[in-house]
């Protein structure tokens, strides 16, 4: 009982001290936030109802760590905005890089929350046209806080921030898409416009492949510059790897950089990048082959002739799998020649590929036992409508015999009904 | 003649009474609702088509969840009318659950369970339940997306059961995920247990039918207390116009067979997500819809367990009709039950065709 009582006393006397302590309660740990939100200025009170989605927030930062002050200075303007407590406000615009990257920039601080995080976006940025801008003096443009927002500021990975990337386009054009805006820049503003009628856009936001190509992809994010007449290819082949490998070992390779002309872009665009179809090929005025190469050239045969072949194989598949829908339809069992059917699709994505290589020797290796696989494929699926037929005349001659075994029925138990009559 | 000399040998045998009073005495009453006596024979029917097509799947059939679809497209493509064998078998297991539900709610309706048949009932409930598990088993055995995917869902509901859920789902699945266990456990269900089960409850029934002859409907009998109720042999009257139902069945299961093949789908892959418009076969989809539209919770219940049970309290009631309807066993109307009866086959219409109209929240 004694020890019991001398423990207990013990805990008190080591406990007492603490008592004293000035522990901040759960309103005091919001300070800024309360006497923000009763603010009558909306500028001032604006940010309190923004930091609630704010992913600073979630992570456990507050407001003094990114403005300073005294939070603990409760009711008291002067204190807890007080200069030599650190106290900072509201950044200057061309100061913004380097108040985010106070933290962002400092490998030491942002392994804390995630090692892997990347620390160079400030030095990034200013390779950019916006940093290099801002250092001249250009307010105007992209600040971290412009694509980012200020005070509801989303992770990447968070569908409702202006950098997810279904959501970046539309980000990047508040700014490139306003012609008064970029009345002194003298650039196009009807990148969105033509972006929204790319493929890319279409896989984006239709199929919603978040790793299709957006703004940043081409451009960089931080360091955002457009790439030159020399890097595109580069650029594409991040994802086009295949294609661009075939580029780079074809005749056009050479001639394009002779005439200073970007790849990829010269014939497929850039931001209006359309789903590319073999009819790019056909030579004809409106092609691109034609914006070098003479009409009736021997180069444009060539085209002609590797679009004939493409064509063959597509027609030839697309009877294929027409027959094979009709099959289907009718219930008949299509899945082992449509597996087959996926060799000659396969052929058909290769050898569209192996276009920009130029050569109608490989090309025709791939697509004429792709077309034999085509065909074998439509005379599968005649096949089977054959026997659906034999299934259908099987059918109605399998319900004659039972019809005439009907009427049989009914006779013989109207006879045995009319010869022993119920009881 | 030779067919007189074989019954002549038999019967220095064996005793053919039963056989000859079947064929010779056994009458049939005939009534406004005599139509009713043919649905239980159809479904017997469509049980020996089920028997003779499933015996032919087997040759086939390889119960792994690498091999099964595989099998089932072979049969259906390079087996001369493997196509046609599968198509009946899967028709006429719906048109089989189909009749018996018909036939089982006209018993009730009729109430034909009343003394003295209840056993006859009781064996009728044991075999429907189980011609539900030979459906539900035999749905996965293609292996195939949505068959896969209803029997995840499917077993997901076993869980709910209060105390033994976890288990039984374990049991079901054999393990905790549908897999190539759960396909051939499933398989030995289908081809041996359910058919053992079937052989002697299904024999016991049919004994029973013989032995007390087919129930005549209270009010039929009220109405003729003065005169003997009108009836036709059972041999051939009935049996012929028995025949004429069973041929008419054979022909609409060949134009189903041959105009809507039964199709096989994608092959199950586990590691995919579920398609959209996962639903069950048609004669669990009221159960199934009933369930999405139970609350998450009721008061202090989990709404899937409620649910779950009062599926279980349902069949139950049903199972132990003859021994509730205490005015049904004395010949007197018992239109408590009636309507009951009447509210069940309402509430199954309208939440089945709401699964397929209205497919409601997720």
């Amino acid at each position: 009982m004694r020890i019991a009582l001398r423990v207990a006393l013990f805990g008190f006397l080591m406990a007492a001290p603490c008592l004293l302590l000035p522990v901040p309660s759960a309103e005091a740990m919001h300070a800024c936030i309360d006497c923000h939100k009763g603010l009558k200025e909306e500028r001032l009170s604006r940010p309190v109802k923004k930091i609630a989605d704010d992913y600073h927030m979630i992570r456990g930062l507050k407001c003094q760590d990114c403005h300073g002050g005294d939070h603990t200075a409760f009711d008291n303007k002067e204190a807890s905005h007080s200069r030599a407590k650190g106290f900072l406000g509201k950044p200057k615009r061309q100061d913004i890089p380097a108040f985010c990257g106070k933290c962002h920039s400092d490998p030491r601080y942002m392994r804390k929350f995630n090692p892997k995080i990347r620390t160079d976006q400030v030095k990034e940025y200013y390779t950019s046209v916006h940093g290099q801008k801002l250092r001249e003096g250009d307010k105007h443009v992209a600040v971290c806080i412009s694509c980012h927002d200020v005070h509801a500021i989303r992770a990447i990975k968070d569908q409702a921030a202006w950098t997810y990337p279904i959501q970046v386009a539309e980000t990047c054009s508040r700014c490139h898409a306003d012609a008064k805006y970029m009345k002194d820049y003298k650039i196009p503003t009807d990148q969105l416009k033509n972006y929204e009628k790319s493929i890319h856009y279409e896989v984006l936001t239709k199929k919603g492949d978040i790793s299709a190509p957006t703004c940043p992809s081409c451009h960089g994010n931080h360091g955002a510059t457009p790439p030159g007449v020399d890097s595109v290819a580069n650029v594409c082949s991040n994802c086009h790897a295949a294609v661009a490998e075939l580029f780079a070992k074809s005749v056009h390779e050479e001639a394009f950089s002779d005439l200073g002309q970007p790849a990829c872009v010269t014939c497929h665009g850039n931001h209006e990048v359309l789903k590319p179809s073999d009819e790019l090929l056909a030579g004809g005025k409106d092609t691109p082959c034609a914006t070098c190469h003479e009409e009736n050239s021997s180069e444009l045969k060539k085209a002609n002739e590797i679009r004939t072949l493409l064509q063959d194989l597509a027609k030839g598949i697309d009877r294929a799998e027409a027959i094979l829908t009709r099959a289907e339809h009718a219930g008949m069992e299509v899945g082992p020649p449509r597996f087959e059917l996926i060799e000659a699709k396969d052929a058909l994505i290769k050898a569209r590929a192996e276009t920009h290589l130029v050569k109608v020797k490989r090309i025709k290796t791939l697509t004429t036992p792709a077309v034999v696989i085509a065909e074998k494929t439509v005379k599968k699926g005649q096949e089977l409508m054959v026997q659906l037929q034999f299934r259908r005349k099987g059918l109605a001659a399998s319900l004659l015999v039972i019809a005439a075994a009907l009427i049989g029925l009914f006779f013989k138990i109207r006879e045995v009904d009319r010869r022993g009559p119920s009881g | 003649m030779s067919v007189n000399r074989v019954v002549d040998w038999l019967e220095e045998r064996i005793d053919l009474g039963a056989f000859r009073h079947l064929l010779q005495e056994k009458v049939v009453p005939v009534h406004h609702h005599t139509i009713w006596y043919y649905f239980g024979g159809m479904t017997l029917f469509l049980f020996v088509i089920q028997v003779v097509t499933g015996i032919l799947l087997t040759f086939y059939y390889r119960p792994s969840a690498e091999e099964a679809y595989e099998s089932v497209q072979f049969l259906m493509t390079e087996v001369q009318f493997g196509w046609l064998v599968r198509s009946i078998h899967s028709w006429s297991a719906n048109l089989m659950v189909a009749t018996m539900m018909i036939h089982l709610f006209s018993v009730y309706l009729t109430q034909a369970y009343r003394k003295p048949r209840e056993l006859t009932w009781v064996t009728g409930m044991l075999l429907f339940a189980i011609v539900l598990t030979f459906g539900f088993s035999g749905y996965l055995l293609p292996w195939n997306v949505l068959s896969f995917f209803a029997t995840k869902v499917g077993t997901n509901v076993a869980g709910q059961v209060p105390v033994v859920g976890h288990t039984l789902v374990r049991f079901l699945r054999g393990g905790d995920e549908v897999t190539g266990g759960t396909l051939s456990r499933f398989y030995g269900l289908h081809i041996a247990i359910l058919p053992l089960l079937t052989t002697l409850i299904l024999g016991l029934h049919l004994f029973l039918v013989q032995q007390q002859g087919m129930s005549v409907p209270p009010d039929v009998e009220r109405a003729s207390a003065q005169q003997p109720i009108r009836t036709m042999p059972f041999a051939p009257n009935f049996l012929l116009r028995d025949l004429f139902g069973w041929f008419a069945a054979l022909g609409v299961l060949a134009a189903l067979a041959a105009i809507y093949p039964w199709e096989l789908g994608q092959k199950a892959d586990p590691f995919a997500s579920a398609p959209a418009g996962i639903r069950p076969e048609w004669y669990f989809v009221f159960m199934f819809q009933t369930l999405k539209y139970i609350p998450a919770r009721v008061g202090p219940f989990d709404g899937e367990v409620l649910g779950v049970m009062g599926f279980g309290l349902g069949g139950l009631f049903l199972f132990l009709v003859p021994f509730l309807d205490k005015r049904a066993a004395l010949g007197e109307p018992s239109p408590l039950f009636r309507w009951t009866g009447i509210g069940i086959i309402l509430y199954i219409a309208v939440f089945t065709a709401l699964g397929y109209l209205a497919p409601g929240p997720k």
